[in-house]
């Protein structure tokens, strides 16, 4: 056998690890592509936009918290703006995985960062920290059928999502607050979660009843992050680091 | 081309940003600011709330309760867990006081 057929049967395997560690994020990740894709359609969207969200974006919580301001008829800038300060928690993983992939070819780094989601960062920090090298086939075989069953999923969701007759009765219209709270839960263990939760919730309220929707979630979250900014470092946990 | 998909077009750009930009720029600097990094660091709390606070503020019943029993299930389960326990409650309770 050639050294190059057995670095390509490497691969192979090595893809397939990867398959085998996604599938806990595919199942998990399931229910809230098909429920993007029933909100979508509910907050305005078509299918095609659905699955095109899904296809480009690839990021639940932003794609969560984009449709809910969609529906709520809030401006283009604002919606994209607060896709991004949801998603800006990826330029910390990005600057993290950087040094594990620096050795692969530029495209295939290229691909590798579209794919770069919590779980995805997680699994593979894992795996670097574990001592292991980072392949690009191991690597996507990881997050590729996270990626495709979520598009195809947002797209099912989307197209039954039309078929529900009374959204109201199975509180299709709530169930994004409820799904945000547990995102807002999932982060109590930052330092000054408490006061910036606190802050953010009673600037948005305060926002909300004077100047109005949309800019309750601009002025509530400035509160919080300009909380976090003015508080002395050694209440945030971040003056340890080097 | 329809406003709804110059929103996708753009927020998928402004997303592979973030997935890129760390390496490209933050990589670039010996050490962030503690209080820039105590800043995004509150960042997803502090947007997510202010999606949940006035909607929970201009809500009934029914939905408070979801949110509670969503909040408390939180502080043990998982994200499906609570996210599961406080649809139940919700549609349970819209079947009695609508």
């Amino acid at each position: 056998m050639s050294a190059e057929a057995i670095s390509e049967n490497g691969a192979k395997s090595d893809f397939w690890d990867g398959v085998r560690l996604s599938m806990p994020v595919v199942v998990a990740s399931a229910p809230f592509a098909l429920l993007f894709g029933a909100l979508a359609v509910d907050n305005g969207f078509s299918v095609i936009e659905a699955f095109l969200m899904s296809a480009t974006v690839f990021g639940g919580a932003s794609q969560m918290v984009g449709i809910e301001l969609f529906g709520q008829h809030v401006a283009p800038w604002l919606i994209v703006l607060s896709i991004f300060a949801v998603n800006f928690r990826h330029v910390l993983y990005s600057a993290g995985i950087g040094r594990r992939i620096a050795h692969w070819p530029l495209v295939q780094q290229a691909i590798g960062y579209f794919v770069l989601t919590d779980p995805q960062f997680a699994v593979a920090e894992r795996k670097a920290e574990a001592g292991e090298t980072v392949g690009f086939a191991w690597y996507m075989g990881l997050g590729l059928p996270v990626y495709v069953f979520w598009v195809i999923e947002s797209a099912l969701g989307a197209v039954f999502g039309k078929l529900i007759p009374d959204t109201h009765a199975l509180g299709i219209d709530f169930l994004l607050p409820i799904y945000f709270l547990g995102l807002v839960m999932s982060f109590r263990i930052r330092p000054l979660w408490l006061p910036v939760v606190v802050a953010s919730a009673a600037a948005s309220i305060i926002a909300y009843k004077t100047v109005g929707s949309p800019w309750h979630v601009s002025i509530g979250a400035l509160a919080g992050v300009l909380l976090a900014v003015i508080l002395p470092p050694r209440h945030s946990g971040v003056e340890a680091r080097p | 081309m329809s406003t709804t998909l110059w929103i996708i077009v753009a927020a998928s750009i402004a997303t592979y940003l973030t997935r890129i930009g760390g390496h490209l720029v933050i990589s670039r600097f010996d050490h962030i600011h503690p209080r820039v990094e105590a800043g995004l660091n509150a960042v997803p709390a502090a947007v997510l709330t202010t999606l949940v606070a006035p909607a929970a503020l201009s809500a009934g019943p029914a939905e408070w309760g979801a949110l509670v029993v969503a909040g408390l299930v939180s502080l043990r389960g998982g994200l499906m867990a609570m996210f599961l326990a406080g649809a139940a409650v919700l549609i349970l309770a819209r079947q009695v006081v609508g």
